[in-house]
């Protein structure tokens, strides 16, 4: 088919998403519900093609809002050599969908993507063998068009050959994918499958789920964090029409109505009577308390020499700390699920990034065993990590089974605010050591950070109710990209992973990969500064000789930008308003995506309001499925970390979190979005890598550095208000 | 203390019905009619994602009572455009691919509409201010100016 669509097909092309979306809600009655395949080594888990022709395409890995539907069609469209509007995908059904692992970590092409292209392979091979049986012909004589095979002698459509019948064979990794000159899918800017639908209001998210005979609920949180129910006072709430019922377990109150009005009023008028608690730290005071939490392990994520002896006979020393504030996700949209239970099954239709862990996990909690769980993905707004949704979930599970009806559950903005996973403070202290021409002999950076990995958040209801959870705290792989990407004779990177942190962590996009970038980058470019080398020449002259692709995207970036060579800050700092330009790189995790960015910015000198005017990108993600998807992937890094960067912060008293709306924890609006600039280098020989998290890597650093060269000022603590901006040009 | 409502929406007669004098309009809405071309976000009219249009000005529905609907015509998402006939607004949205999880959409692109509606040729700056209560995480900012600004341009 031709990518390059006209705009009436572009209108249309919702149609094959809307068939998905019926297959994913469809309640199948529970005997059906482990009849299809789902174990990854099988072909049938990921495809099946019906008694039409038509493909339907059956990932683990969902579209949170990336666009990634569409490029699992592309390269289902691409192998298969079928029209994609004949692709339809199913996501995140535990039923029918194979466990890919949660959709995060960047990984969703790189590992999902790459898994679906090997089961298309595999059967398309497969096909073109049975085609040439039926046809008589050798395998080599045969093309395909449209999902029809086409040999000297004759023709016979996927449809004939296995069309309603499950593809029985195993993922073979090493079927032969179409070399580049052959693609005419993969590789385009496909227009994406869902956007027709959501901007004329028909698509359907999570949110949108109707059940028959479904109710609504709320969730009464405490006042604060720790706080035990004492009493609940359910004749408080009984004046309220339509209320069904108040539920509580342990300490997890909730409230059930008829509509969803009912519910948001008794939950507001609900009395609880709530046990006082005052167990977080003082805010004022959080990165002593962050150096004082007892440390459960020491992790050395990188070690080359004697660094602590080089630093100490070295010409120049330097030494600085960074850290990061707490963030909240701030999903648009405050999690929502709907639970129903039908005998002693349980069906969740959720928009959690890990539908198969929510149902372990459901399990756990319910004391259910999870063949009767079964969870269905649908889409919310915009997830960047492990958000309030799987906790949506777990609540509308306790609220249906205590009502025996279909429950759909919200929360509102200041539960999502306050009771969503948050992304921990994170303090980084580095030291470096420069010989007499300025190099970086010596380097040390010590993290402290949470411990545990990308494992499984516990249900906030499981923690209020006394419910079986795991009891672990998981942050997210937070230790990568401390390892610096520069060739430093001596260099030691530790991890104090943390025992605690003061509210339950999860990963929020680029998890300790953006704070640990932030904190090197920034480093790296005051030892540049010292060494009065330009920033970009101070970076090349660093990296490893044979890292020609990390070399690539900072002189491109720097050809983008049109980057004047000279070291930071820029001479003249003399009027109100001061520019300058900063530059940030990131080989992610050391193993990937590479990228770099430049800022430019103007500080106003008397107020400290800083403003980006520019960001240039230049990105290297390896082999891309669509290049506009990269592209808005790498804009919205951008916007949302410059958001990050320059506006979130939590706030909480000893008790509770104070910032609770999106006055009180503010982010980016639209007159403060810089002009974005991006260039993709593109590369179809090779592996596709991600791009969902590595631009987000570069940008507080960019900004740092930008300031910095404005101002002669560094900035070391995010956010960058203008109030510490004034404070920091102040005092220096 | 329920009481009923007519009002047009989408250019259909309807009978909404309040449960109370409070009750935001967004409820009866996603409620009631089903309509789910506008979003919940905040219930204070800090977002924008619950967005319709009343007499053709872009008002927030999680903050506007329901029975001040009466006799009004309200417009959603559905109803400003279709596929077979869409709003430039719309069509422009599609073309620039301006839309990640889409959430944001209906403050987007119901704001934008109206804004067109009395000031057909906006600069950008005009743009940036009248969508400065309109929140997107995603990051689609820039498309979206892109967007609205080819909308403009007819």
């Amino acid at each position: 088919m031709d990518a390059m669509l006209d705009r009436r097909s572009i209108l249309k092309a919702g149609g094959a998403l809307t068939v998905a979306f019926a297959v994913g809600l469809r309640p199948r009655d529970a005997a059906a519900w482990t009849e299809k395949p789902v174990a990854t080594d099988e072909v049938a888990a990921f495809l099946s093609i019906d008694a039409r022709g038509g493909v339907t395409v059956h990932v683990g890995k969902v579209d949170l809002g990336t666009g990634v539907r569409t490029g699992f069609m592309q390269i289902a469209a691409e192998e298969l050599d079928v029209p994609m509007a004949r692709i339809s995908v199913v996501e995140g059904d535990t039923a029918l969908t194979p466990d890919q692992g949660p959709t995060y970590g960047s990984l969703s092409i790189q590992n999902g993507g790459v898994q679906l292209r090997a089961a298309c392979a595999t059967a398309r091979r497969e096909l073109i063998r049975l085609a040439a049986e039926r046809l008589g012909a050798e395998p080599a004589a045969l093309r395909v068009e449209e999902g029809m095979v086409i040999g000297p002698g004759g023709r016979v459509g996927y449809a004939e050959l296995v069309g309603g019948r499950a593809l029985a064979l195993k993922v073979d990794a090493n079927a032969p994918i179409k070399p580049p000159e052959a693609r005419r899918i993969v590789g385009r800017a496909v227009p994406r499958v869902d956007i027709p639908d959501k901007v004329f209001g028909r698509f359907r998210y999570v949110y949108d789920v109707r059940r028959e005979g479904m109710l609504h609920g709320r969730t009464v949180f405490p006042p604060a964090l720790g706080a035990t129910v004492e009493a609940v006072d359910e004749a408080s709430v009984q004046g309220i029409p339509g209320v069904v019922k108040v539920v509580r377990e342990g300490s997890y109150v909730g409230v059930v109505a008829e509509t969803e009005w009912a519910a948001i009023k008794a939950a507001r008028a609900l009395r609880v009577r709530w046990s006082a608690w005052a167990g977080l730290p003082d805010q004022a005071r959080l990165w002593e308390h962050v150096r004082a939490t007892p440390v459960a392990q020491v992790q050395v994520t990188s070690e080359r020499g004697n660094p602590a002896e080089v630093i100490r006979g070295a010409a120049r020393q330097l030494a600085a700390s960074y850290d990061w504030p707490i963030h909240s996700h701030a999903s648009m949209g405050p999690s929502c699920a709907v639970a129903e239970f039908q005998g002693d099954r349980l069906t969740v239709w959720t928009a959690s990034q890990a539908t198969h862990n929510l149902r372990k996990q459901l399990g756990l909690m319910l004391g259910m065993p999870i063949e009767r769980i079964r969870c269905i993905y649908l889409e919310g707004s915009g997830c960047y990590g492990r958000n309030g949704h799987e906790d949506a979930a777990a609540d509308a599970a306790l609220l249906a089974r205590a009502v025996g009806r279909p429950v759909r559950l919200q929360w509102m903005r200041q539960d999502e605010h306050a009771w969503d996973p948050k992304g921990p403070p994170h303090l980084v202290d580095l030291r470096a050591g420069l010989d007499a021409q300025g190099n970086v002999v010596g380097w040390e950076s010590e993290a402290f950070i949470p411990k545990g990995a990308g494992g499984n958040v516990d249900l906030l209801a499981a923690e209020l109710a006394g419910l079986p959870r795991e009891n672990q705290i998981h942050p997210g792989n937070i230790i990568h990209n401390l390892a610096v990407p520069y060739a430093f004779p001596a260099v030691k990177t530790t991890c104090h992973r943390l025992e605690t942190t003061p509210f339950r962590p999860s990963w929020i996009r680029t998890p300790g990969r953006m704070q640990n970038t932030y904190a090197n980058e920034a480093f790296i470019d005051e030892c540049a500064a010292a060494a009065g080398a330009d920033p970009i020449a101070y970076r090349l002259r660093h990296l490893p000789a044979d890292e020609t692709r990390g070399r690539e995207v900072l002189e491109r970036v720097a050809r983008l930008a049109n980057w004047q060579t000279r070291p930071s800050p820029q001479p003249d700092r003399s009027g109100e308003i001061l520019r300058g330009r900063g530059v940030s790189y990131c080989k992610y995790e050391l193993v990937r995506t590479y990228v770099a960015g430049i800022a430019e910015v103007e500080v106003n000198r008397r107020t400290g309001v800083i403003r980006v005017t520019r960001f240039w990108c230049a990105h290297d993600c390896g082999q891309m499925i669509n290049p506009d998807g990269v592209k808005a992937q790498v804009e919205g890094n951008i916007v949302h970390t410059l958001s990050r960067t320059f506006k979130e912060e939590l706030t909480f008293s000893r008790s509770a979190v104070t910032s609770v709306d999106w006055s009180t924890y503010q982010v980016i609006t639209m007159p403060e979005v810089p002009e974005i600039v991006v260039e993709l280098i593109d590369r179809p020989t090779e592996r596709p890598w991600g791009a969902g998290e590595p631009a987000a890597a570069i940008v507080p650093s960019a900004v740092s550095n930008a300031i910095f060269d404005a101002t002669g000022v560094r900035l070391r603590s995010v956010p960058f208000t203008p109030a510490r901006m004034r404070a920091a040009i102040q005092g220096a | 203390m329920s009481e009923t409502i007519e009002t047009t929406v989408n250019g259909r007669a309807v009978t909404l019905r309040a449960e109370d004098p409070e009750m935001p309009l967004l409820y009866a809405l996603r409620g009631e009619l089903g309509l789910t071309g506008l979003h919940f976000g905040c219930g204070l009219a800090q977002c924008g994602a619950c967005t319709v249009q009343i007499d053709g000005e872009a008002v927030r529905s999680c903050q506007f009572p329901a029975v001040q609907a009466r006799g009004r015509k309200l417009v959603t998402l559905e109803g400003l455009g279709t596929p077979e006939r869409p709003h430039p607004v719309q069509t422009a949205f599609i073309e620039m691919q301006a839309v990640q999880c889409g959430y944001c959409l209906p403050g987007m692109i119901m704001t934008s509409a109206a804004l067109l509606a009395r000031n057909p040729q906006p600069t950008e700056a005009q743009i940036r201010e009248e969508l400065a209560g309109v929140i997107c995480r995603c990051g689609t900012q820039p498309r979206v100016i892109a967007a609205v600004l080819r909308a403009a341009r007819g």
